[in-house]
């Protein structure tokens, strides 16, 4: 059952340029769910529209049957994590904690427990006295994460929480956030442009791009079977060409060479793609079948687990993955063979 | 490591440079001679008796600090809300709004007394006490915004919104979240416009009337009449009061929080 529903936002400040055109977007109970894109294509504004830290110029947002387009942002009880952590410095961590629990008028009796069990979940019970500078980036990373989860929000809003964390902190945090999240079965939306972490962590993935959700699935739909070109270079990958229909699942190339897919759409022209990895070497001189396109190496450059090639073909450069025991020199003939099941159309 | 001799000698003079003529005000407060004498001949405290016999000055002090006190405070009231809406929000004009918020900082301290003059005293006939209020007022103002504006542009206003999706409506988070957070440059702000309000002259000079006139006017007019060591006095006690709030200042603030 739907739970948070946007349902034709536009948001536009000069009146002119739209940062969201008409995007909808619907999220059931529990399910944590991200906004994956560059830079730029609306997914902050998103989150921010869903915080009511922005007005949409047009459209619905909904959360359980209630109608909160115009509800200001105070009386949400949205919990919002920000990219900076945003923790009160002139506050100690458990006045932190407690800000929101003491807007709402708690008293100490039921207020104390309350921030003490919160500090244990996300593992800061120790700090509890600390000002925010006393702390390391992740340890502030929790502490925001406390303070968003301490008011019992209707929903968790996370906005890029990880991107100043190094590496290894960052594999970890995103797990304790899974964790939690799990635990107190929160309704939670995760903005992020990094696809691994976003893969890792959400039940659904909506890739957004110019304002728009190019495609809403779970991350495996995804990252097998994106539906756009956008979604597919975005997630990784790098060859495309165009195809021409020929009947039910056989497609051509420019060039006439025969293609069989598993998938089938009704347009006549369309693009496929294919990742580096997915495409097999075969030595020349192999007997040519379908799904094989000739070529030459022109370039060799080594990836430690593998050699990536770039293969000059009639459908245009192709890169490939090959296997680190057989290397191919550039200038060598090959045939390239692209097994029908990973060959995506877009 | 010549160089660096050569680079301690120049900041020893400059220091000198700054030094010596207060060191010469200091020393001449305490002569006998009844009018500014360096070296000395003698040594007396009744320059500093004569101070606080001195009615004119001692009324002038009190309504400084008074008039200094109100428009800061006026200028405080005003200011950190403008600072926050220019910092905050992109209001159309922003740079525009910015520089006439400064000009009173740019132009010379005559041409707005004079300003002041032919309109709060001569057109409106606005008595003399609120004249002046507000020509400090004006002077105040510019110093608030640029210092405050400064903090305010160092500040995450992530926590300001993090605060209203806590529950905080916006005139709360300002007070509970914003202010404690600018407090420094607020305190700093507040210091310098007192003290350039404390000083002025040609804003005072243009605006005094029968018992309404500053410090500084003071000062000038018992200086024309009388060049006795009481002005070294006044100074030297001055001085010391300085000396004195900067120590507070130091003491619980650090004084890098107003450079």
């Amino acid at each position: 059952m739907t739970y948070v529903d946007l349902k034709d936002i536009r948001v536009s400040y000069d009146g002119k340029n739209n940062i969201l055109k008409d995007l909808n977007l619907s999220i059931e109970k529990g399910e944590l769910v991200s906004l994956l894109g560059p830079s730029g294509c609306g997914k902050t504004t998103t989150l921010r529209v869903i915080a009511g830290l922005i007005e949409p110029n047009d459209g619905d947002f909904v959360v359980d049957n209630k109608n909160l387009t115009r509800v200001p942002v105070h009386k949400r009880n949205f919990g919002m994590v920000f990219q900076s952590y945003a923790l009160f410095p002139h506050l100690t961590v458990k006045e932190n904690v407690g800000f929101g629990l003491k807007l709402r008028k708690e008293d100490k009796t039921t207020m104390n427990p309350k921030i003490q069990d919160i500090l244990e979940v996300t593992g800061l019970a120790e700090l509890g006295d600390r000002y925010p500078k006393q702390l390391s980036g992740g340890q502030r990373q929790r502490v925001a994460l406390a303070r968003a989860l301490v008011i019992e929000p209707k929903l968790l809003l996370l906005d890029e929480p990880l991107s100043n964390l190094d590496a290894k902190l960052r594999v970890q945090m995103r797990i304790e956030i899974k964790r939690i999240q799990r635990k107190l079965g929160i309704t939670s939306v995760f903005v992020t442009h990094d696809q691994e972490e976003c893969f890792s962590i959400s039940d659904r993935v909506a890739v957004m791009n110019n304002g728009i959700i190019e495609q809403f699935d779970t991350p495996e739909e995804i990252y097998n079977r994106p539906k756009t070109e956008f979604v597919a270079r975005f997630i990784g990958f790098e060859n495309f060409f165009n195809l021409t229909k020929q009947g039910e699942k056989t497609y051509t190339t420019s060039e006439g060479h025969m293609l069989k897919t598993s998938q089938s759409w009704d347009d006549t022209k369309l693009v496929a793609t294919i990742r580096p990895d997915d495409i097999n070497i075969l030595p020349k001189g192999t007997e040519q079948d379908t799904n094989m396109i000739p070529g030459k190496v022109v370039v060799r450059t080594f990836l430690g687990k593998s050699y990536q090639y770039e293969v000059e073909t009639n459908v245009g450069k192709i890169l490939v993955n090959g296997p680190k025991e057989t290397a191919y020199s550039s200038g060598e003939e090959l045939l390239l063979q692209f097994p029908e099941e990973k060959l995506i159309l877009v | 490591m010549r160089k660096q001799r050569g680079l301690s000698i120049i900041s020893m003079l400059v220091f000198a440079f700054l030094i010596i003529p207060m060191i010469i005000i200091v020393v001449t407060s305490f002569g006998e001679n009844p009018s500014i004498q360096f070296p000395i001949q003698g040594f007396t405290f009744d320059w500093y008796l004569n101070v606080f016999e001195t009615n004119s000055l001692i009324q002038s002090f009190f309504l400084s600090i008074q008039i200094s006190m109100i428009a800061t405070i006026l200028a405080l009231l005003v200011g950190i809300p403008a600072a926050y809406a220019l910092a905050r929000y992109s209001v159309k004009g922003r740079d525009i709004l910015k520089s006439f918020f400064l000009s009173p900082a740019m132009i010379p301290g005559v041409v707005i007394g004079y300003a002041l003059f032919q309109f709060i005293v001569i057109q409106f006939q606005m008595p003399i006490f609120q004249g002046l209020l507000l020509g400090h007022f004006l002077i105040s103002l510019p110093y608030i915004i640029r210092v405050v504006g400064s903090s305010l542009e160092q500040l995450d206003f992530s926590i300001e919104e993090v605060a209203w999706t806590l529950g905080c409506t916006r005139v709360r988070a300002f007070v509970k979240i914003v202010l404690p957070n600018i407090q420094a440059g607020i305190f700093a702000s507040f210091m310098l416009a007192f003290i350039n309000s404390f000083n002025n002259i040609p804003v005072s000079q243009f605006l005094s009337g029968p018992g309404v006139t500053a410090l500084p006017t003071s000062l000038m007019n018992y200086i024309e009449y009388n060049y006795d060591p009481t002005v070294s006095a006044l100074s030297v006690l001055l001085m010391v009061g300085t000396v004195i709030l900067m120590y507070i200042i130091e003491k619980t603030l650090g004084l890098a929080s107003i450079s």
